[in-house]
């Protein structure tokens, strides 16, 4: 008996492609640069506070944890900008068709990985 | 896209949706996006140039008057474009009527109170002895 070869349900041969992936991760990305936003004000709240405060903010950036935070953030920065400015151009109607919006999308990836290298270098840099 | 729209000529001519002022609120996300592509820039610029600064150095940079101005244009424009993102995740995401609307006022209240605090924080440096 040959196994008869039937459809299957979308839920079993789902794959996510590029599009949807960073469709979500644009999202997910502005999210976490909103928690973020807390730490910007943590930090500005602190120069402004005292020296102790502020050496105690720059204390938590530098440690492990603040590093780990800051690499994220630093990574979340530059897809959520560079993919808003391939969000500008769709909203002024360019680069809709199927080719243009991967090659974009891929080299939004390649983008903010790049960046995000070279920005934390150049601030391992700056410390040393 | 004209032929088959089911709007009217008058519904398209002033733009307004069911909730007559979607545009505004995706006008104001593009707009604030376009401005934060620059202060953004110059902020992780900067974040950069003070990795590990002492509190004088750190003090001193942020009394500038350009420094202090754009400072406070990003901590107004983050948090304005950064209340408008997180709404639309609440009301995608949140079904319950109340829980969504409390979300929402939670959401702008603590965004608008953290502005304020960024701001006063800048001000203080920038005015202060």
């Amino acid at each position: 008996m040959t196994p008869v070869e039937r459809p299957l349900s979308p839920f079993l041969i789902y794959k996510p492609q590029l599009t949807s992936v960073l469709s979500f991760s644009h999202r997910a990305a502005g999210v976490v640069l909103a928690v973020g936003t807390v730490f910007l004000v943590w930090w500005l709240v602190a120069a402004a506070t005292s020296e102790r405060a502020f050496t105690t903010a720059q204390w938590f950036f530098a440690s492990w944890l603040g590093l780990l935070l800051l690499l994220g953030w630093t990574l979340a920065f530059f897809f959520h900008l560079l993919n808003g400015i391939r969000h500008l151009f769709w909203d002024a109607g360019m680069g809709f068709d199927l080719r243009t919006t991967y090659a974009s999308g891929w080299t939004v990836v390649a983008g903010s990985l790049v960046l995000t290298i070279i920005a934390f270098a150049a601030g391992v840099a700056m410390r040393s | 896209m004209a032929r088959h729209s089911l709007r009217t000529p008058l519904g398209r001519a002033i733009g307004l949706g069911s909730a007559k002022h979607g545009a505004e609120h995706w006008w104001a996300q593009r707009v604030s996006a376009v401005a934060l592509i620059l202060l953004g820039l110059w902020f992780a610029a900067s974040v950069i140039a003070h990795a590990g600064a002492d509190h004088a150095a750190f003090v001193a940079w942020l009394k500038g008057p350009i420094t202090a101005i754009l400072m406070l244009l990003l901590v107004a424009v983050t948090f304005y474009h950064a209340a408008l993102g997180l709404q639309v995740v609440i009301e995608d995401y949140v079904h319950t009527e109340w829980l969504k609307t409390s979300s929402l006022v939670a959401m702008w209240l603590i965004s608008m109170g953290l502005a304020v605090a960024g701001i006063f924080a800048v001000l203080r440096i920038a005015f202060g002895g």
